[in-house]
């Protein structure tokens, strides 16, 4: 593996990683790659033994940002360890780039980690230090001399904002500005590959967008592969552009952060979506909703407005050419990974000539309806 | 009160400063790396070493759990080898050092296992190796918490330097108990008393007042 220079002559704002990922070809390949891994945690006195990760298949191409998805337990703080070789996997490879993170001793592990930039929900801060020389621990770790350690930072603090703090501790800090430090101090050693463990989970909303749009820059500027673990659909929303759904130590569900969201098909991502806006049936529908129609009962669709016809006036046409009376009982209009995306709760009377009229009218025009149900 | 007795109490303070200021630099010097490798040495841990751990762990707790008095004629044999006499104020050092280990030890350990874990994986995260762990981290984010061990272990050293004047190590202690005590002097004893008082306040308040500045977690103002 060709490594990041370690004393590289500093250079004033040059950010782009080193090393690591050479790809002169330009194809896009896979930065890391997990094949056939799983973790069993062995029992102990406290508990039987826990299969944390269970053949797992998983990938990121190079200048991705891709998120893994699910509750919590359901294995991503470990398979996110695994790729910097803090867990090792019980069975399987770990690639990051050519190398099998999960095959390396330690000595070999601290070369790799110094080019995997990690975050963390918790910031992971040193308090007894200053913003500036917690930016500089990975490159005094790494042993970089003081003087190109004063080179790297500077730029680093202006790239997150935090100019002005570089002598201020932790303490003095509100959460979004520690967790810009810890995305600083991740860069310092200029990695190809970032880590994010629920990186704004412990952030308020509006911070958590502030955080998201930096790494979306981090990524589009300086051509940084994120690989990120959440359990929060609007991170995954935001930012990602691949997405994996973990449950109970498996993969059930990838697919481009698009897909997941306008087609999700496994359970455990219809859940995580529900809390989504427009994805969510309004309560007093969920209350009625019955899997089978009755007379004079309400036919319940979710029509989802994606591709090139995400904007066109479908409503007004509907009722219009074919005088579908419908009533509407929820919707939104969002953007995932850059595309329009609009999902719309209708209900109209429960018969099959409607319901296939409905689908045809909709389906010609590309737009994907799903059926949740009944309603008296 | 005479000058000859002032001379004495000056003359008991240097000798109680003397055998503090080396038991507990010597302790310190061994007594922090046994305390980090306590912290650390357990299942699963940086440096681990379950099986040492445990055996280091029991030789500590034996000798925190010996008398001092007993621990400073039990070891007389050593005292002589290391210090070539078993009496005065030199050979008083060494059963005051030996008593400071463990105490440092065990203090040092619990700032250490202070430290959030979670800071321990980021280094490790960014590539550190187990020394640079303990140095960069664990010892620079304990720094408030061993000062704080520090000063404690010099206010015990006091109290049990007192107990040396057994082997005729001299110092304030001593000469309260000699003077004071055995011989009927009040103001001897009132003003070793005052002296004492005045060593702990002193050492205490710098204490504090270097953890506070060490202690960057609470906001300064």
């Amino acid at each position: 593996m060709n490594m990041a220079p370690r004393n590289a002559a500093p250079d004033t704002l040059h950010l782009e990683p080193v090393g690591l990922l050479q790809n002169p070809s330009g194809v896009p390949t896979d930065l890391v790659r997990l094949e056939g891994v799983s973790k069993v945690f062995p029992a102990s006195k406290a508990s039987a033994a826990v299969a944390a990760l269970d053949g797992i298949d998983l990938s990121a191409a190079a200048g991705s940002i891709t998120a893994i998805i699910g509750r919590s337990g359901a294995g991503k703080s470990t398979l996110i360890r695994l790729i910097n070789g803090l867990e090792k996997p019980t069975t399987g490879r770990v690639m990051v780039g050519s190398t099998d993170v999960a095959a390396l001793a330690e000595t070999g592990l601290r070369d790799i980690r110094r080019s995997i930039g990690m975050i963390f929900q918790h910031f992971n801060l040193l308090s007894s230090r200053t913003v500036f020389d917690n930016v500089a621990l990975p490159l005094e770790i790494a042993g970089t001399r003081r003087a190109d350690i004063a080179k790297r930072v500077t730029p680093l603090l202006d790239l997150v904002g935090l100019a002005d703090k570089r002598d201020r501790y932790p303490s003095e800090l509100s959460g979004g500005q520690k967790q810009r430090v810890g995305i600083a101090r991740a860069l310092a050693t200029r990695p190809a590959l970032l880590l994010s463990d629920e990186a704004t989970s412990a952030l308020d909303p509006e911070t958590t967008q502030s955080v998201l749009d930096l790494l979306k820059r981090i990524n589009r500027e300086l051509g940084l592969t994120i690989l990120l673990i959440t359990h929060e659909m609007e991170v995954v929303k935001r930012i990602a552009d691949h997405v994996a759904v973990i449950d109970k130590g498996r993969i059930v569900e990838r697919g481009s952060a698009f897909e997941i969201f306008s087609a999700p098909r496994h359970e455990t991502t219809k859940v995580l979506l529900s809390g989504v806006p427009g994805m969510q049936i309004p309560d007093y529908v969920a209350a009625r909703l019955t899997h089978e129609p009755s007379p004079a009962s309400q036919t319940v669709m979710r029509v989802v407005f994606t591709g090139p016809h995400a904007t066109d006036p479908v409503l007004s046409r509907l009722t219009g050419e074919l005088g579908l009376e419908l009533n509407i009982l929820g919707g939104a209009v969002d953007e995932i990974a850059g595309e329009p995306f609009g999902t719309l709760l209708v209900s109209f009377p429960a018969d099959a000539a409607r319901l296939a009229l409905m689908r045809s009218f909709l389906g010609q025009r590309g737009l994907k309806t799903e059926v949740l149900g009944y309603v008296a | 009160m005479s000058p000859e007795i002032a001379w004495l109490i000056l003359r008991a303070t240097g000798q109680t400063l003397h055998m503090v200021a080396v038991a507990a630099a010597v302790g310190s010097l061994v007594g922090v790396p046994l305390g980090v490798f306590l912290a650390t040495s357990g299942k699963e841990e940086l440096f681990a070493a379950p099986m040492t751990n445990r055996i280091l762990g029991a030789i500590v707790n034996a000798t925190r759990s010996t008398p001092f008095i007993i621990l400073v004629v039990a070891i007389i044999p050593f005292t002589r080898l290391v210090a070539g006499t078993s009496i005065g104020t030199n050979a008083a050092i060494v059963p005051l050092t030996i008593a400071t280990i463990p105490f440092v030890a065990r203090l040092v350990e619990s700032a250490i296992r202070e430290v959030d874990p979670g800071l321990i994986e980021t280094a490790r995260a960014m590539g550190a190796s187990p020394l640079q762990v303990v140095w960069k981290v664990l010892l620079a984010e304990a720094r408030p918490g061993i000062t704080l061990a520090l000063t404690l272990t010099v206010v015990s050293l006091i109290g049990y330097s007192a107990m040396v004047g057994a082997v005729g190590g001299g110092g304030l202690g001593d000469l309260g108990i000699r003077y004071g005590y055995q011989r009927f002097m009040p103001d001897v004893m009132l003003a070793v008393v005052v002296v004492l008082i005045v060593l702990v306040q002193a050492i205490q308040s710098i204490g504090d007042r270097l953890a506070r500045h060490f202690d960057k977690r609470i906001r300064p103002r």
